[in-house]
């Protein structure tokens, strides 16, 4: 045993003396560190590195058999799922491990900025950190469009209409961006070469270099209320807390990221198994335009935002935006890479994750479900409730057919059913009289087209009879005060007209 | 790290003057090298760029001629007048591998005799594919719902601009469109105003009037494929 282990000694020592890599790589996984950094706090960024590893390895395994051209990669994709063994797996891990990533390297990210780890002397840290998040967004997206599916290519066709609004350029730009007139083979190629080469590269080495700088600068010390970051005295004080609770990161330390990092693997595979991989949706066949392309779980704020600027503010945010919010995060340490680190005495830094972390949530949310998009098969698939029907006129009912067959509902939805662009129409003459009903179906407005064009004289009789009886069960109907008025002026009160009631 | 730098001079023959003046000279002269060394490679630095660049900025400095070219989109028999229909049809430009997405959709709205406008499938907001409501007669989109009117100005929504129009011509009773290139807010054949805003009422008054028959039944549209 002992000569087995006198034997292996000496081939590590024969590769030691030609490399040289072992004593530096294990004097920096011994590096001291305060005590006190050991903690459940300090695990995300192991874990975001472990994914990345594991994305790396499974993204080579997918390219085994993917196949990057426009009109093979969709195949390429069903053939994974269907005919390779565990190819739906590892397309699953893939997926969802770019899900992970995401989400982790954004809770570091809120992590070290509560911490004010990008004060002195970690600046360039942050720095980098924000380019790796930015790279990994960029990953998240061109992986998407390999995703070549219906979402791909709409998907694709939003990025090209986001880059022509660039002024004076965006016409050059989508031709880079696209390789060619159309989204198609060279726009795929293109994606692929971002995906697997470029970003990647840039990727690892931006890795590389942010945990060099962790070990050569010391993990971040843990913050103190009142313990100020002074430029002149901090990299002093911190050796001396590391002199004073110094212990080795491993194995001392290094426990709780392996911890965190297995159970981050595992719940990737989890949801891998569970879920199972995302799509592909419908074939990238133009032609087909029964699709309603939605981008993936990252990008579903911005598709969200994208909703409810106002047109006339859209470009502009479009392009300004971007610009301050990532300007802001790179220059964040320069501008105030001093002073008080621990988030109690940082009010204003607590309110911006806050709010920034709840606008992202409820945008995100908002994107899942769309409530500004039409429902394109309502008209044809939601029934008008009985309830709405019952006792009714002839012309009423006329009307609700006039509802149902002009689309209304694909925007509107009654009973619970039918499209969320508009308002709900359930109690919808407790809301409006008779003559701003009739003025809003035929000029539109307020975001809503003019039907003016569509409906003939009779159909908007009939349709505006019909909305007339939603009064959402027995709510009032509106009243114009001001005919009331006019009416009181002019006659001897004669009875004000009344609506034409429902019934019940 | 030893081994890589110079041997340093022994001991035993301690530098005298002159080989040490030697030596700088010597110095001198290499720093001198070194740096045309590197002048050098900068210079093959700037010459390889050149094709590098070139080759990458290629899809975007092409800007000799229009990428447009006249397609034919079958038979004015295959419009009926008053319907607006989706039409397939190949790109122009299209590489070997570009599978179903060189098949390009429009709109083809034939309005009466020989007028007609033709649509691009892309919405003016994000490019979206718009789909055709014969009934409510409104191109609607389903990312963001941008609206248009049958005659593809904006009708609502976060759309800027109406639909996106390709140049059309009827050439021995075939409707014909200039198309190839994908239609966003900076292409070429999108910088001109829409047709519609052109000459929207005569035509579009026209084809309303004519069109009370509200039977058109539950197909609000048909595919129709270029020969």
């Amino acid at each position: 045993m002992a000569s087995l282990k006198e034997r292996a000694i000496g081939v590590y020592n024969w590769f030691e003396q030609r490399l040289g890599l072992g004593a530096p790589a294990i004097e920096a996984a011994e590096h001291q560190i305060p005590s006190r950094t050991s903690s459940w706090w300090y695990v995300f960024g192991s874990a975001a590195t472990v994914i990345l590893v594991l994305q790396v390895v499974t993204g080579i395994l997918l390219a085994l058999v993917y196949s990057p051209s426009a009109s093979h990669a969709w195949s390429s994709l069903e053939f994974l799922d269907h005919n390779v063994r565990l190819g739906w797996f590892l397309r699953a891990m893939h997926g969802w491990g770019s899900d992970f990533m995401v989400a982790i390297v954004l809770i570091h990210m809120m992590q070290v900025f509560l911490f004010g780890a990008y004060k002195f002397p970690r600046e360039l840290t942050w720095i980098i950190g924000v380019c790796l998040l930015l790279l990994t967004l960029g990953m998240a997206f061109t992986g998407q469009v390999l995703r070549f599916d219906q979402d791909a290519y709409w998907g694709l066709g939003i990025g090209a209409s986001i880059v022509s609004r660039v002024p004076f350029v965006g016409g050059a730009l989508v031709d880079l961006m696209l390789g060619g007139p159309i989204i198609a083979g060279p726009a795929l190629s293109r994606f692929f070469t971002l995906h697997v080469f470029v970003i990647p590269g840039i990727l690892l080495a931006l890795v590389g270099l942010h945990l060099l700088m962790v070990v050569r600068l010391g993990i971040n010390d843990w913050p103190m209320p009142g313990r100020l970051v002074n430029k002149k005295t901090y990299v002093q004080e911190y050796h001396k807390l590391t002199e004073k609770t110094g212990i080795p990161f491993v194995p001392d330390a290094v426990w709780k990221d392996a911890v965190f990092t297995a159970v981050i693997m595992l719940a990737v595979m989890a949801c891998a198994l569970w879920f199972g991989p995302f799509g592909p949706t419908g074939q990238p066949d133009p032609t087909i335009i029964e699709t309603a392309p939605k981008p993936d779980f990252a990008f579903l704020w911005i598709y969200a935002v994208l909703a409810y600027l106002p047109p006339s503010l859209e470009t502009p945010v479009l392009f300004i935006a971007p610009v301050l919010i990532i300007g802001t995060m790179l220059l964040l340490p320069l501008v105030s890479g001093e002073g008080e680190k621990h988030w109690s005495r940082r009010p204003v830094a607590v309110l911006m994750v806050a709010v920034i972390a709840v606008t992202l949530g409820a945008f995100t949310r908002l994107g899942m479900y769309t409530p500004w998009s039409p429902i394109m098969d309502a008209w044809t698939s939601n029934p008008i409730p009985e309830a709405d029907l019952k006792d009714r006129t002839p012309l009423e009912r006329q009307g609700a057919l006039v509802l149902q067959n002009k689309q209304c509902r694909n925007c509107h939805a009654i009973g619970g059913t039918g499209g969320m662009r508009g308002p709900a129409l359930d109690s919808i003459a407790s809301r409006m009289t008779e003559d701003q009903i009739i003025r809003q179906v035929l000029q539109g407005g307020g975001n809503m087209p003019a039907y003016g064009n569509a409906l003939n004289p009779s159909e908007t009789t009939a349709l505006v009879h019909f909305l007339l009886t939603l009064r959402g069960g027995h709510l009032s109907p509106a009243v114009d005060a001001s005919r009331k008025l006019a009416l009181t002026n002019e006659q001897p009160p004669a009875q004000p007209k009344p609506p034409p009631s429902g019934g019940n | 790290m030893n081994s890589s730098e110079p041997l340093p001079p022994t001991d035993q023959s301690a530098p005298t003057e002159s080989a040490a003046n030697a030596r700088n000279a010597g110095h001198s002269r290499r720093v001198f090298l070194f740096k045309l060394s590197l002048l050098l490679n900068g210079a093959v630095g700037a010459i390889l760029a050149v094709p590098i660049v070139g080759y990458l900025l290629g899809p975007a400095l092409k800007r000799t001629t229009n990428e447009d070219s006249w397609i034919n989109l079958g038979p004015l028999t295959n419009f009926p007048e008053g319907e607006t229909r989706l039409v397939n049809f190949r790109n122009p430009v299209t590489t070997p591998w570009d599978g179903q997405t060189g098949d390009i959709p429009c709109w083809v709205r034939h309005i009466s005799g020989n007028d007609f406008q033709v649509f691009a499938i892309n919405c003016a907001h994000l490019g979206c594919p718009v789909r055709w409501f014969a009934q409510s007669k409104l191109f609607l989109c389903p990312c963001h719902g941008g609206a248009y009117y049958e005659d593809g100005s904006r009708a609502s929504g976060p759309p800027e601009r109406g639909l996106f129009v390709y140049d059309h011509k009827i050439v021995a009773n075939s409707l014909m469109i200039s198309a190839g290139k994908m239609p966003t807010l900076a292409a070429r054949n999108c910088g001109k105003p829409t047709l519609t805003q052109i000459q929207p009422s005569p035509t579009a008054a026209v084809a309303s009037v004519e069109e009370p028959k509200h039977g058109e039944g539950p197909q609000s549209r048909n595919n129709t494929w270029p020969a």
